[in-house]
């Protein structure tokens, strides 16, 4: 059976998948933020998808766009966790129970 | 050839993705972030199967490179230890599998009851000129993309002014 749009929905699925499950799981902030960056790979992934084809280039450039606003986010979400760190002593979600540091 | 490549990336990157998220060997974060490294490229590779070369060569640079860099920058600066082994918390465990099954039993029904791509001819080649058009030219009367792409680079500046502001010495 030919690889169609269907297989990579699939594996884009199952890979969203993967990240959801870290970021319910794991209670270490920075393998958090990686498990949300595999949610993001498995959005453009699907999206790469669908815009060959349905052969419309648009989900390209969203893909595009996706990626320099998640590099964004991580640029300050690992600032956020850089300071929390000094303040805390921690990236542990559990131990961070107030929001008063 | 095109199909067994396919098959490889993805079985790649989905164990990969797996590593990143549950270790059985390791849980140093740096383990994680290697992995991560090795999905992405992994996620490349298809993208290069989808013939979208261009964001192939970006999914490189800009995650593979840039972001990845950053991630172990954080991992180092902050010294992070080895998690210790904790205890496997059920009720989370048990969200998380309820959650993910759920939600990829849906999905994938749908998927495969519409079967999107049947019948479907692969056409769009994703090369950097058409990208380059459809980011600039006015298309229509749609101004394209020019707003948005202005956008994202103002973005791109106050996130990096944000991370500076934040990892001051002193925040107060």
């Amino acid at each position: 059976m030919s690889v169609g749009l269907e297989h990579y929905l699939t594996v884009s699925v199952l890979l969203f998948g993967l990240g959801l499950l870290g970021v319910i799981l794991r209670r270490s902030l920075i393998l958090m933020y990686m498990s949300l960056e595999l949610m993001l790979n498995a959005a453009n992934l699907a999206l790469v998808a669908f815009s060959r084809y349905n052969n419309h280039v648009d989900g390209q450039v969203m893909v595009f766009f996706i990626i320099t606003v998640a590099a964004a986010e991580v640029a300050v979400g690992l600032a956020l966790l850089v300071a929390l760190y000094r303040r805390a002593q921690t990236t542990h979600a559990d131990d961070l129970t107030s929001m008063k540091l | 050839m095109t199909d067994v490549l396919f098959y490889i990336f993805a079985a790649l990157a989905l164990a990969s993705a797996f590593l990143v998220v549950a270790n059985p060997f390791s849980r140093n974060p740096v383990t994680s972030a290697m992995f991560l490294v090795l999905t992405i490229v992994s996620l490349a590779g298809l993208f290069v199967l989808l013939h979208a070369y261009f964001l192939a060569a970006i999914q490189i640079l800009v995650y593979a490179g840039a972001v990845m860099v950053l991630f172990l920058f954080v991992i180092m600066l902050l010294d992070l230890k080895e998690e210790e082994k904790q205890r496997l918390r059920h009720t989370a465990l048990l969200a998380g599998l309820v959650a993910v099954g759920g939600l990829a039993f849906i999905v994938l029904q749908t998927v495969w009851l519409a079967s999107p791509g049947q019948g479907a001819q692969p056409l769009l080649e994703g090369e950097t000129p058409v990208l380059g058009r459809a980011l600039f030219n006015a298309q229509g009367n749609s101004p394209g993309f020019l707003l948005p792409f202005e956008l994202v680079g103002l973005l791109l500046l106050v996130a990096m002014i944000g991370a500076m502001v934040l990892s001051k010495k002193e925040v107060k």
